[in-house]
């Protein structure tokens, strides 16, 4: 899945059969206008895009829709069961989703309660249980649990996807040696979602070997969100590029770069 | 005059006309079919079947699009 290096700028990665060039996902949430959501979208370079399934305002069932913005024509929508702390609330979600869009490709995520809104791993088992028997193509939102997440990924689901830290945080990788386990042992995508800050965040999830990172508030929350669209697109495709070039070992003591020989006396 | 029935939409109580189908509901709310999926009764209601459907008394009908999010 990985390939061969990115020095021909043809480094794509795959899931669920589905090829794409960018390894960032943006969600479209938490932006002051659907205008800027679309700004920022499209500075982002992503092609894929989450989106949440909510109940219509029926008083007001002309106002302006995501779709009017950010087009599925233009972006592969990932329906995502965000708000969900139910088997059975994720399960109608993205059937309905389905409905809505005929997408089969989702995310599901099943929550703790607040103030983590940690994942709530069983009932996300049962969840992508019930999903991929209904021929969905689940990418999981889930605890950096290595044990989880070959459970998940022996299920059927098509990708991996473990926090970084709580939806929102903006703390970062709390737990980069587990997300690196993760990424080791699977044979699915693996990707950080949730907890993304800021792009030496996200660059640092690619220099781990994930295949692409998940994130919405760091850009949408960010003072200047196209900016920081910018400078997440260039830490995605920094980290992935130092990824695949491989680092320079760890070295407690100096090595001079400079030759010891010829030195004036 | 036809009798007139109580359904809850989106957790909102409504009353129809009994035997309105949810193509009439969806017209009559204003919605654009092509950009909502509808649920009655914890069950997806395929869109082209929306001209057949007649609503019941005490159905649930939950009616979403899609919005932002993360």
């Amino acid at each position: 899945m990985d390939g061969t290096p990115a020095t021909t700028g043809d480094d794509t990665w795959e899931v669920a059969g589905r090829r794409f060039r960018s390894r960032l996902i943006v969600g479209t949430g938490r932006y002051k206008s659907l205008e800027e959501t679309a700004a920022a979208i499209a500075a982002s370079g992503a092609e894929i895009v989450t989106v949440a399934v909510r109940r219509v305002n029926l008083s007001d069932p002309n106002a302006p829709m995501l779709q009017d913005f950010v087009s599925p024509k233009d972006y592969t929508y990932l329906p995502n069961t965000a708000g969900c702390h139910t088997a059975n609330e994720a399960v109608r979600t993205l059937r309905l989703a389905r409905e809505a869009g005929g997408w089969n490709l989702v995310k599901l995520e099943v929550l703790g309660p607040p103030p983590y809104l940690y994942p709530d791993m069983e009932g996300t088992v049962e969840a992508a249980k019930a999903l991929i028997a209904d021929g969905f193509e689940v990418m999981v939102y889930c605890a950096d649990d290595p044990v989880a997440a070959r459970k998940l990924e022996d299920l059927g689901c098509v990708a991996i996807m473990p926090l970084g830290a709580p939806i929102g945080s903006g703390l970062g990788l709390t737990n980069p040696f587990m997300i690196r386990s993760i990424k080791q042992n699977a044979k699915v995508p693996v990707l950080v979602d949730a907890g993304i800050g800021t792009a030496s965040d996200a660059a640092k999830a690619m220099e781990l070997g994930c295949d692409a990172v998940l994130l919405n508030s760091a850009i949408a929350h960010a003072k200047d969100p196209v900016r920081m669209a910018v400078a997440m697109k260039a830490a995605v495709e920094a980290g992935r590029g130092a990824f695949l070039a491989g680092r320079m070992p760890w070295n407690y003591q100096a090595d001079a770069s400079s030759p010891m020989t010829g030195l004036i006396r | 005059m036809s009798k007139i029935i109580a359904i809850t939409v989106n957790g909102e109580t409504r009353e129809v006309p009994a035997g309105e189908s949810l193509a009439a509901l969806l017209r009559a709310i204003g919605l654009d079919t092509r950009k909502v999926a509808v649920e009655r009764n914890e069950e997806i209601v395929p869109r082209s079947t929306y001209p057949e459907v007649a609503l019941a008394a005490g159905d649930r009908l939950e009616i979403v699009h899609f919005i932002g999010g993360g």
